[in-house]
């Protein structure tokens, strides 16, 4: 469990950029952080690993503060996925996820088999294992940045925008597996997204940030979607958007889902 | 055309190189001097820029030092120097650590500095120390802008180190200051053609050696539009 207290990060000229937060995340639960950028989001994310520590108040890992724990120490138990990859371009695929393995005391041919197993977890092929990260394509370069955070089996996993650079149609699959790989790891993950459709996909619960890391509305995706506590929550999901006003609609005798301005999406099961 | 005719037949000559004090005694004595001076001087200036690069302290203000270091006219610190230290080897080989300092802090900050703070970034929040850090991602990342500022530095010390024989009897400019002197100039050309051909050979082995590297299979190098630089002396 990863528990907020009372949080606030100042800059140095005094500027708030996350203020008095507090939430937890539940322990193999998918919490996602979502609001627009310069939020505060990312701020909170790596307060989490000690990449930035807070002003004042405290963050707790199974009530332990982080900031009693050495920072390089705390790094290597979590995993943390970034928007940009974060690979080091000038190391393979196969050195680039066996590099937290390696930095936890494995032996090389030890972290470049568990990487190889990594690559078939990400469903990335193998062959792909001694190629440069410049040589994927982006949404592969994601795969090898989830399979290296999960390289040394942490129980925490940081995601950072993991999917922000990435074509709609690619993001949806990787979504798709990121639930999928979920379902069978049970990690506790935060992730960070401005994109709610990508909340509604990923989260267990939703917390909508406002500016300076204030919390709009915590709440399942169905919570948000259905009662937003406010006008800036109702806004920021769009419950007003067409594709989010769903009808029913009779297509000779099958039941056809369409949004409000009659477009179909679907057919409905019942 | 005369003088450099026999300039080249004093260097066709072989007691020329052979004798006491020939022109290979003294090819050797220039190329020492100048890897001695190329090797004290990264010793210091290489650590420093890295370090500067990797923290990102203090840039402006070593650049402006930098900057201002590559103005000083280093026959004037060399006779400064020499007043002080009298003859010898000393204030050559500190006038030259001075001549050879900021190309080489140069390249080792705006290489480390370029490189891509992302990779930076990531190698971080995976758990790597610093020290990691500077080792397996920056260093290797700013090798190619870091060998460059050593090439730079390594050619205007080569041309620069004839200034050795100003205070004492070493390498090439021995041949250079006598042969003005006794207004012997094939000696003085034949002793230029030398150093021009140390020069180009160490610039060579230099272009061959960067070459070699990066047409090792890698891709994404950030190529940086910094370079290092050539001291207009």
């Amino acid at each position: 469990m990863i528990e907020f207290d009372r949080v606030t990060k100042r800059y140095a000229d005094g500027s708030p950029a996350v203020a008095d937060v507090s939430f937890t995340v539940p322990s193999h639960k998918t919490v996602v952080l979502v609001g627009s950028s310069g939020s505060g989001k990312t701020t909170l994310l790596r307060m989490v690993n000690r990449m930035v520590d807070p002003t004042s108040g405290r963050v707790l890992i199974d009530d332990v503060d982080v900031t009693t724990m050495d920072p390089v120490r705390l790094r290597r138990s979590i995993g943390y996925v970034l928007q940009s990859g974060g690979l080091l371009p000038h190391r393979t695929v196969v050195e680039n996820i066996a590099i937290v393995p390696r930095l936890n005391g494995a032996t090389r041919p030890d972290a470049r088999e568990r990487a190889l197993t990594m690559l078939d977890t990400v469903g990335l092929d193998r062959d792909l294992a001694s190629r440069f990260p410049a040589q994927l394509s982006g949404g592969q370069q994601q795969r090898v940045g989830v399979a290296r955070a999960l390289a040394s089996d942490p129980n925490i996993l940081l995601m950072d925008e993991p999917f922000g650079a990435v074509d709609p149609i690619v993001r949806r699959s990787l979504q798709h597996e990121l639930r999928e790989l979920q379902r069978t790891l049970g990690k506790t993950i935060l992730f960070v997204t401005h994109d709610i459709d990508e909340a509604l996909a990923l989260a267990d619960e939703i917390i909508i940030v406002a500016a300076h890391g204030v919390i709009a509305q915590r709440g399942t995706p169905t919570e948000i979607l259905t009662r937003p506590a406010n006008a800036f929550v109702a806004e920021f999901v769009g419950v007003d958007r067409p594709e989010r006003r769903l009808r029913l609609a009779d297509a000779a005798g099958v039941e056809v889902v369409t949004d409000a301005s009659g477009r179909p999406i679907g057919t409905l099961e019942r | 055309m005369e003088l450099l005719l026999q300039a080249f037949s004093w260097l066709l000559t072989p007691e020329s190189w052979t004798q006491q004090g020939g022109a290979l005694q003294r090819l050797f004595e220039h190329l020492g001097v100048t890897i001695g001076v190329v090797a004290l001087s990264a010793g210091i200036a290489l650590p420093l820029g890295v370090m500067i690069g990797h923290t990102r302290r203090w840039t402006t203000a070593v650049a402006l030092l930098a900057g201002a270091a590559r103005a000083i006219p280093t026959l004037g610190l060399l006779t400064l120097l020499g007043l002080a230290l009298g003859i010898g080897l000393g204030a050559p080989v500190l006038a030259l650590l001075v001549l050879a300092a900021p190309p080489l802090l140069a390249g080792a900050y705006a290489g480390v500095q370029a490189v891509d703070r992302a990779a930076v970034d990531g190698a971080r929040s995976v758990g790597m120390s610093e020290a990691q850090i500077i080792r397996s991602v920056e260093l290797p990342l700013a090798l190619p802008v870091i060998v460059g500022g050593i090439r730079s530095a390594t050619l205007q010390v080569v041309a620069t180190a004839t200034l050795a024989a100003y205070t004492s009897d070493t390498g090439l400019g021995r041949y250079i200051f006598s042969g003005l002197k006794s207004r012997d100039y094939p000696e003085l050309i034949a002793g230029s053609l030398l150093v021009i051909a140390l020069a180009l050979l160490l610039d060579g082995s230099f272009a061959l050696l960067m070459k070699r590297h990066a047409s090792a299979p890698r891709s994404d190098l950030k190529t940086t539009t910094t370079s290092p630089g050539r001291n207009p002396s």
